[in-house]
């Protein structure tokens, strides 16, 4: 018997923040302009300790103008969507559950872009619009999968996929009747990507994104014994109804605030999570944070590869996690997960 | 009325035990004219409807409900765990109202095993029956080394102390229901509810679930109510036995006086007798198809 400790948490975060770290490097090195890595580390040193003289300016366009805003948009963006995929299968008790292949990611993009139609220049009121679209979609699809008053795991799926293509279609024919207005490309909803500098200070991205990240941590003892099933949860004392509400809420909103600022990438929510509960077991105590932290690695490493494997042409981010996740997805579609 | 209790693993450690009480079996659970009434619909007409039933269980008591299908079984046991409030009466245990109970205290009075769902992720048994400190926890209820002692401590309790590392999806139907067993003891709830737990169990898993609930009323001071089917095992486990039939508690007192012939066979609509053992205990006996 070796239950999970706060300090067991820390040191594996820990860890995974070293990891973080080293992606970080790796993609500030990584462009048409190279860096070496003594030179970036140097350069990170100083920019941190204000002392901007020390640093050369062309150093210091490429790492703090160009790619260390990137990488920090890619961090929020990956550790919401995984932190949210997470969220997504306690709740729905669905393995295959996330935001993405629950149409949620699409129902954010549609809130996004009418916004961007309706009230342009109204700050914030693009991620709003997206958590609205995120939530809306979610209790559709939560209704759409119900069989007999019982969430049935297929039908939850199919109704998805439904409302993912149906809400995808309204996206196109929006972006293809009013091509003449400013609502960026019709890939950067479908697909995502990073390029486009987001129209909101990352720094109020970040606190929604921690408090709502950290709402459902408190809730993940809970969500451990939703897992095993609603009755018992409700049997061991769990207060299911808020727990589920509390989790809904705040899942919609990571999906809305990172598909308002990357559009709608694909499969993190569901990578990343089966990735860490292989690494780490299925505790979200410990499953949450790595969640949140195994998604930035991984939305950095992606972006990486996206803006640098066909340089100087850039692949769209989405493009990159779709190619990693679908085959996953099958596979996991196919076996039960340990 | 004290039962024989036979067999069990009487050696393990009796750490998992309900507080302490005077020398007396206490009064530990009061069903006063409960009922209750299902709805499609809260203006439509009631489904099912579960008369006033009333009965009451002390400490180191073993209770059964007997019933055939769909006689009310089920919703007696929702009303019992406070996952349903009576449409009038009381359920009272260690003389608080269920209902009036917030979550995590019922679930420290009160533990229930049912049939499981399926895992959605695999767990360790361990992990498993850990689960039933939750109700003891703080905040993100990390485990202290008492919760571990105590889940270990269940495990023992049920003879399933060698399957603490397994996969709860690798354990046959026998080590399965022991394990649930087990969380529900973590919990060290005063009050046990079963609900059909020997459903899936051969006549010998039965024999041993039974035996076990027995002892572990008697070592833990435990009330222990079981739903089952099962007449005979009923007959030599339990103290006291609530019969019910289309949603009305037709008895509740000792085997001995429930176990009529008369009443039993309209019940379960089957020809039986009923003989009378030795022990004072009665035990039913099918005498072949109804002409």
């Amino acid at each position: 018997m070796r239950p999970l400790t706060p300090r067991r948490v820390l040191g594996i975060c820990a860890l995974l923040f070293a990891v973080l770290f080293a992606a970080v490097v790796i993609s500030l090195r990584m462009g048409a302009y190279p860096i070496a890595v003594s030179d970036i580390v140097t350069t990170l040193i100083n920019g941190t300790l204000g002392r901007r003289d020390q640093i050369p300016s062309e150093f210091w366009l490429v790492i703090f103008g160009l790619r260390l805003p990137r990488i920090a948009l890619g961090i929020l963006v990956g550790a919401s969507l995984a932190t949210s995929g997470a969220g997504f299968q306690a709740l729905l008790r669905n393995p295959l559950a996330e935001p993405y292949v629950l149409g949620v990611s699409s129902g954010a993009a549609l809130g996004a872009i009418l916004s961007l139609i309706f009230a342009p220049h109204a700050p914030g009121a693009i991620q709003i619009a997206a958590f609205i679209g995120a939530g809306a979609t979610i209790t559709v699809v939560y209704f759409l999968g119900r069989r007999g008053g019982q969430l049935d795991s297929p039908t939850l799926l199919l109704g998805g996929i439904v409302a993912a293509s149906f809400l995808s279609a309204a996206i196109i024919f929006l972006m293809t009747t009013l091509s003449g207005r400013d609502l960026r490309g019709m890939a950067f909803w479908l697909m995502g990507d990073l390029a486009s500098a987001p129209l909101i200070d990352l720094r109020w991205l970040y606190l929604a994104m921690l408090i709502a990240a950290g709402a459902i941590y408190s809730a993940s003892s809970d969500l451990n014994l939703i897992l095993t099933g609603e009755k018992e949860a409700r049997h061991l004392g769990v207060n299911v109804d808020r727990v589920k509400l509390v989790v809904y809420i705040s899942a919609s909103v990571l999906t809305g605030l990172a598909v308002s600022v990357s559009g709608a990438i694909g499969y993190v929510g569901l990578l990343v999570p089966h990735v860490m509960r292989m690494l780490f077991g299925t505790d979200y105590r410990v499953l949450i944070p790595t969640s949140a932290i195994g998604g930035a690695i991984l939305i950095v490493l992606a972006d990486t590869l996206a803006r640098t494997i066909v340089a100087p042409t850039e692949l769209p981010v989405g493009a990159m996690t779709a190619l990693a996740g679908a085959p996953v997805f099958i596979y996991l579609m196919r076996r039960r997960v340990r | 009325m004290n039962a024989s209790a036979s067999g069990g693993d009487s050696a393990a450690p009796v750490v998992v035990a309900a507080p302490a009480s005077s020398k007396s079996p206490a009064l530990r659970l009061k069903v006063e004219q409960a009922s209750y009434a299902y709805a499609a619909t809260d203006r439509s007409a009631p489904k099912f409807t579960l008369g006033p039933v009333s009965f009451e269980a002390r400490e180191r008591e073993v209770v059964a409900v007997l019933g055939p299908n769909a006689s009310g079984k089920s919703t007696l046991l929702r009303l019992l765990a406070g996952m349903a409030k009576p449409l009038s009466g009381r359920v009272e245990v260690n003389g608080e109202e269920v209902s009036s109970l917030d979550a995590r205290t019922r679930a420290q009075r009160i533990a229930l095993v049912q049939q499981e769902s399926e895992l959605l992720f695999a767990l360790r048994v361990w992990e498993y029956v850990l689960q039933g400190r939750y109700p003891h926890g703080k905040r993100l209820r990390f485990e202290s080394d008492e919760d571990c002692l105590l889940a270990g401590n269940a495990l023992a309790q049920v003879g399933a102390d060698t399957l603490r590392d397994r996969w709860m999806d690798e354990l046959s139907g026998g080590e399965k229901q022991r394990v649930i067993l087990a969380r529900a003891l973590a919990q060290q709830p005063s009050l046990l509810l079963l609900d059909e737990p020997t459903q899936h169990l051969d006549i010998g898993g039965k024999l041993e679930l039974l035996r076990r609930l027995r002892c572990l009323a008697d070592e833990n001071r435990y009330t222990v109510l079981v739903v089952t089917h099962e007449l005979n095992l009923a007959a030599e486990f339990s103290d006291r036995i609530v019969l019910l039939h289309k949603g009305k508690c037709l008895r509740a007192g000792p085997p001995a006086e429930v176990y009529e012939r008369e009443l039993l066979a309209e019940v379960f609509e089957a020809p039986l007798e009923v003989e009378m053992r030795a022990n004072g205990r009665p035990r039913v006996v099918l005498t072949g198809t109804r002409e």
